[in-house]
């Protein structure tokens, strides 16, 4: 039986959205009051969802621990009440939300594989979120 | 095709114990979750059905008929309850939320003749839950 296990965790991470292939009103232009010189922050929601055979042993998709502490250790631990901007994952990409869900799918993609990941949701506001898949269709 | 998401909630007790682990296993394994005096959680519980919307009524499903074999089915068996000691499907199975979502699917598969059936997400908490498609 294939089920979905989803967990939900909070980071605090600021950045400014700005390309520096685009002039000054260019980036006014795209990216608004997220160009603002000094940057701003969010409380970031994650959502990692993850798939598999439940155990007949343990009844468990996977065990949360094993999936907290990779999350705690891969994701949180390098982007809780940090500069987006400052990270190396972003030395050539903007650091949108989009670009963000992206950076954690690969991340845990090849540093969690205690169950199949499905795929990663990041709220950026209450207003808005993104979900990233790998190659993968989302499911509803 | 439309889906449609009915949420309820109820309020049950479990402790995961699997016999065949030694005392330490259970406890390594399981943690505060192996406490046999159990604990209790408000369950979230969203079933998700599919179908066209018929045209002379605009309705996917007649949910008034979903809620009753929700209630009937679902509902009245786990609300409230002891889910090791008084639901049959956790005699011989640990009472995880993944277990949960699948006995739930189980339940309503077959009784649910008003609709297709497509989706249960139960929510143990509001930050851990998890969807059972019936898939194999």
């Amino acid at each position: 039986m294939k089920v979905h296990l989803t967990r939900r965790y909070l980071f605090s991470a600021s950045h400014r959205l700005h390309c520096d292939g685009l002039s000054e009103s260019g980036n006014q232009a795209t990216y608004g009051k997220c160009n603002n010189p000094h940057g701003h922050g969010h409380n970031y929601a994650l959502e990692v969802t993850v798939s598999g055979q439940v155990n007949p042993q343990t009844g468990m998709v996977c065990n949360l621990v094993d999936l907290d502490g990779a999350v705690q250790r891969e994701v949180l631990d390098r982007f809780d009440h940090v500069n987006l901007n400052a990270r190396q994952e972003f030395v050539a990409t903007v650091p949108t939300t989009e670009n963000l869900s992206e950076v954690i799918f690969n991340i845990l993609k090849q540093t969690f594989t205690a169950a199949h990941l499905e795929k990663v949701r990041l709220e950026e506001t209450m207003m808005n979120s993104f979900e990233y898949a790998g190659r993968a269709e989302l499911r509803v | 095709m439309v889906y449609l998401t009915r949420k309820c909630e109820f309020s049950a007790s479990h402790y995961y114990h699997n016999p065949e682990f030694s005392v330490e296993e259970n406890q390594r394994i399981f943690g505060k979750c192996a406490n046999l005096n159990g604990h209790g959680h408000n369950y979230t519980l969203e079933v998700t059905v599919k179908g066209d919307v018929d045209p002379k009524t605009g309705f996917v499903v007649d949910l008034k008929k979903l809620k009753e074999i929700l209630n009937r089915e679902v509902l009245d068996a786990l609300d409230h309850r002891h889910l090791n000691k008084e639901v049959p499907e956790f005699q011989q199975q640990i009472p995880t939320t993944e277990n949960l979502a699948i006995a739930i699917w189980n339940r309503l598969q077959g009784k649910l003749h008003v609709a297709k059936l497509h989706r249960v997400r139960v929510y143990e908490l509001p930050d851990l839950f998890v969807d059972f498609y019936g898939e194999a």
